[in-house]
């Protein structure tokens, strides 16, 4: 647009650019206090943002290896934080794939599908998805204190309980791919159909390939959430040796054993990986909502 | 222009000539899909059925039928597409929320921990000892163990050897005099030593009675501490009275009204919200918490939605650079996880040993109490979640204002109004309405953001004029999560209840942001 810029629209532009500059500078302080904490000597804090001896002790114990401090006594890791992230993983993975795998015909059938209720069960289903866990932590509980008695590969301290108990996110998941299929046309599996294609076949071999992308990404977003949950985590597991990341971190950090170099480490060993994963995937995510906001 | 899906319908054409070999593949790998989940589902039935949950087993065979049927009849052809989705959504989040509901009308507890039966079975396997009993004596050959013992009336018994290794019922044997030794029985100060794996013998003699060792020399009868009657009662053997269930109460109860440990869960009605609303020590930290609760959401969406619409206006300013680089590091803060985030604050903020602090002290010279202060705890949780929150307001509001037509920027600039008229008279009306159901949506997942209380504070500082256990920064979800699993006494029943009412409250807002989200998307 043609405007003629008023005098005051370079000192407008330069205070923007100071005031943006400062707000970032406060809110990534914390990553810096942190990068180096972790390279600091020792787990109690002071000294300088840019520490004046680089020690590498807390990034040894966080990847499990022992090292000698200066007395030379052994320290050995204080936490199999490596175990934790295996087990994080394999949970997330198995919920992910469990609760993409039951949401993706559903989102099928009400992205192309005329049914009698079909309207209420997206309602439903909208609604569902606003409910935390959080509020059924003890139901949640009892429920799978309650199963191990029958099932003991499926009670409390499995991994199998916990992948499962997360696999409450099908709600968010069926109105994330019902979105996408509404996206594509509809044509093409009417080809596919004056073919002789049935529903089922045009829906594996037509829309399908052409949904891997927000396959793709909500199978990210469920694995991420799987990897950040901490509530529902911290009442079904207890075992050391079966804790996920979430909740084994947290204790780095009690009062009487104050291992804040140790955290800050394992902090970074483990946030790097799934911050960039999620700022990869964080476009899908926010135009799903947004798009979701708008057609409805 | 080339045609983007040209490639699928050249898929969706090619499908007729493999059509023969594709559909038989497909076809058998669901076939075979279909045939494990049934044979799961029947093994599943099994087990309940074995487990003595006849109910239970005929709600899985029902559910069972229902789905089989869904899939054979060609009526419902649509539902077979949907089951699996609606069903995990059923398993995986209404019956949590359904058993919460019927948990709160429970008085499920750490003193009423067990089922009515297995409470019942805890008592009936009791046992006390009669005086009766027999002296005896230890003897070893090689790694095993004989016993021998002596009654009262001069009997003498022997057991079978056995290697006292884990619980055994031993049989006994009558004998005329004892075929050892006399000095071959181990000294006490062996017996001594193997004290735990004695205990755990039970010595059946001939006639059925069974007895465990009550003292380092002795083994005494024992007899089942209750028996049940035929009208459904129990007696207590020792005394002879008469126990009655107390299903309200809870508890096997003696005619004095003395209770037996252990309780039984059982259903009490109301209690636990008349609880929640009558009893002052209940009453007085439920209003505090749920006050604090709101606040605490209604703050946290004003500040993120305030700083994230200024970030994302200016972001959205053509006259600026680099916006690009800007908008990745303001994003940051969402994109750490929040289990590495608000630990790191929780070290930041610490008193004695946080950078914060050392910062604060060097420049004021002060050192808060964030921990200890409930004011102070309090504006430290605001500070932490509004720098969680505030870069998906950002984020959010970015991709309105970009949906507001130029030409309305162009029309106020022709009339001269500055970027505050801007904002106020063009942006913010225009988004209000499509941003309204997100704003409703975070102020819902604050009010239970157990996450940030449970790894910031805990709840900390707890008030010190309560008598259970909850404290200033503590939102209703935390509050529940420590009376269910931390102090207090594990009190379940009354943590669902509490819950049950948040979901009131969450079901409310889902209701008026559905309404909102619908008025929305029928304007479009």
């Amino acid at each position: 647009m043609a405007i003629v810029l008023k005098q005051s629209h370079r000192w407008r532009v330069f205070a923007t650019h100071a005031a943006m500059l400062t707000f970032i500078l406060i809110t990534v302080m914390p990553f810096l206090m942190i990068l180096s904490i972790s390279l600091r000597p020792g787990n109690f804090a002071g000294g300088h943002l840019i520490p004046e001896h680089l020690s590498f002790e807390h990034w040894k114990l966080a990847l499990g290896i022992s090292y000698i401090d200066a007395d030379g006594s052994l320290v050995k890791p204080p936490f199999p934080v490596l175990l934790w992230i295996w087990n994080s993983l394999k949970v997330s993975f198995i919920s992910a794939f469990v609760s993409l795998v039951l949401s993706i015909t559903s989102a099928y059938a009400f992205a192309r599908m005329r049914f009698k209720g079909r309207d209420t069960l997206l309602n439903g289903l909208l609604l569902l998805q606003m409910f935390p866990s959080v509020l059924a932590l003890v139901a949640i509980y009892a429920l799978f204190d309650r199963i191990g008695d029958f099932i003991p590969w499926l009670g409390l301290n499995s991994h199998w309980s916990l992948a499962l108990a997360y696999t409450g996110g099908v709600a968010q998941h069926i109105w994330l791919i019902k979105g996408y299929y509404d996206s594509v046309p509809k044509e093409l599996e009417e080809a596919a159909a004056v073919d002789g294609a049935t529903p089922f076949q045009a829906f594996i071999h037509v829309l399908l390939p052409m949904a891997v992308p927000i396959l793709v990404v909500v199978f990210v977003l469920a694995f991420l959430g799987g990897m950040i949950e901490y509530p529902v985590a911290s009442v079904l597991m207890h075992d050391e040796q079966h804790l996920t990341l979430a909740i084994g971190s947290r204790l780095f950090l009690f009062n009487q054993r104050y291992l804040w170099g140790d955290f800050a480490a394992t902090a970074i060993l483990a946030g790097m990986p799934l911050t960039l994963l999620f700022l990869v995937t964080q476009r899908w995510l926010v135009s799903g909502l947004t798009s979701g906001a708008v057609k409805g | 222009m080339t045609n983007p899906y040209k490639g699928s319908i050249r898929r969706a054409h090619r499908i007729k000539d493999e059509q023969g070999m594709k559909r038989s593949y497909l076809k058998a790998s669901l076939a075979a899909l279909g045939l494990v989940t049934l044979l799961a589902w029947l093994a599943l039935i099994i087990v309940f059925y074995v487990a003595h949950q006849p109910w239970l087993a005929g709600v899985t065979l029902v559910l069972l039928g229902v789905a089989t049927w869904i899939y054979i009849s060609p009526r419902f052809y649509a539902w077979r597409y949907v089951v699996p989705g609606v069903m995990a959504a059923m398993i995986f989040i209404v019956l949590p929320m359904a058993y919460t509901l019927v948990i709160g009308f429970t008085n499920y507890s750490s003193s009423h921990l067990l089922p009515f039966q297995r409470s019942t079975e805890v008592l009936l396997n009791r046992t006390n000892s009669t005086g009766e009993g027999m002296a005896f004596t230890l003897h070893q050959d090689g790694n095993k163990y004989q016993f021998a013992f002596t009654s009262d009336d001069d009997k003498y018994y022997i057991s079978e050897p056995s290697a006292l290794n884990k619980e055994v019922r031993l049989k006994l044997q009558s004998v005329t005099t004892l075929p050892f030794a006399e000095d071959s029985a181990l000294p006490l100060r062996k017996i001594i030593e193997l004290e735990a794996p004695i205990k755990n013998v039970i010595a059946v003699t001939p006639e059925g009675n069974e007895l465990r060792m009550s003292s380092m020399r002795r083994f005494s009868m024992m007899k089942p501490a209750f028996s049940r009657n035929a009208d459904g009662t129990l007696t207590d053997n020792s005394s002879g009275k008469i126990l009655k269930a107390d299903m309200a109460g809870g508890y096997w109860k003696y005619p004095d009204g003395t209770n037996a440990e252990p309780g039984f869960r059982s259903y009490v009605g109301l209690d636990n919200y008349i609880q929640i609303f009558t009893e002052k020590r209940f009453l007085e930290p439920f209003g505090r918490v749920f006050t604090w609760t709101i606040s605490f959401a209604a703050l946290n969406t004003l500040f993120t939605f305030g700083i994230g619409i200024l970030l994302a206006t200016a972001l959205n300013w053509d006259a600026l650079k680099y916006r690009n680089f800007y908008r990745m590091m303001l994003f940051l803060p969402y994109a750490v996880p929040a289990f590495i985030s608000i630990p790191v604050f929780r070290g930041l903020f610490n008193e004695n040993l946080g950078e914060i602090n050392m910062v604060l002290d060097m420049f004021f010279g002060v050192r808060p109490n964030w921990f200890s202060d409930a004011t102070l705890a309090r504006s430290m949780v605001l500070i932490v979640n509004t720098w969680l929150g505030y870069p998906y307001m950002m984020i959010i509001s970015m991709g309105l204002i970009k949906a507001i037509p130029n030409e309305l920027y162009e029309a106020s600039a022709l009339a001269g109004a500055g970027p505050l008229t801007n904002f106020f008279r063009i942006t913010l009306p225009l988004i209000a309405r499509p941003i309204a159901p997100l704003l409703i949506a975070s102020f819902a997942c604050n009010f239970n953001n157990l996450t940030l209380i449970a790894l910031l504070t805990g709840g900390v500082p707890d008030y010190l004029d309560t008598s259970v256990p909850v404290g200033a920064t503590d939102l209703l979800a935390s509050y529940t999560y420590r009376i269910a699993f931390q102090d207090s006494g594990q009190n379940y029943a009354l943590a669902c209840a509490i819950s049950s009412i948040v979901f009131l409250i969450v079901a409310t807002l889902a209701i008026v942001n559905l309404r909102l989200f619908k008025v929305n998307s029928s304007n479009q």
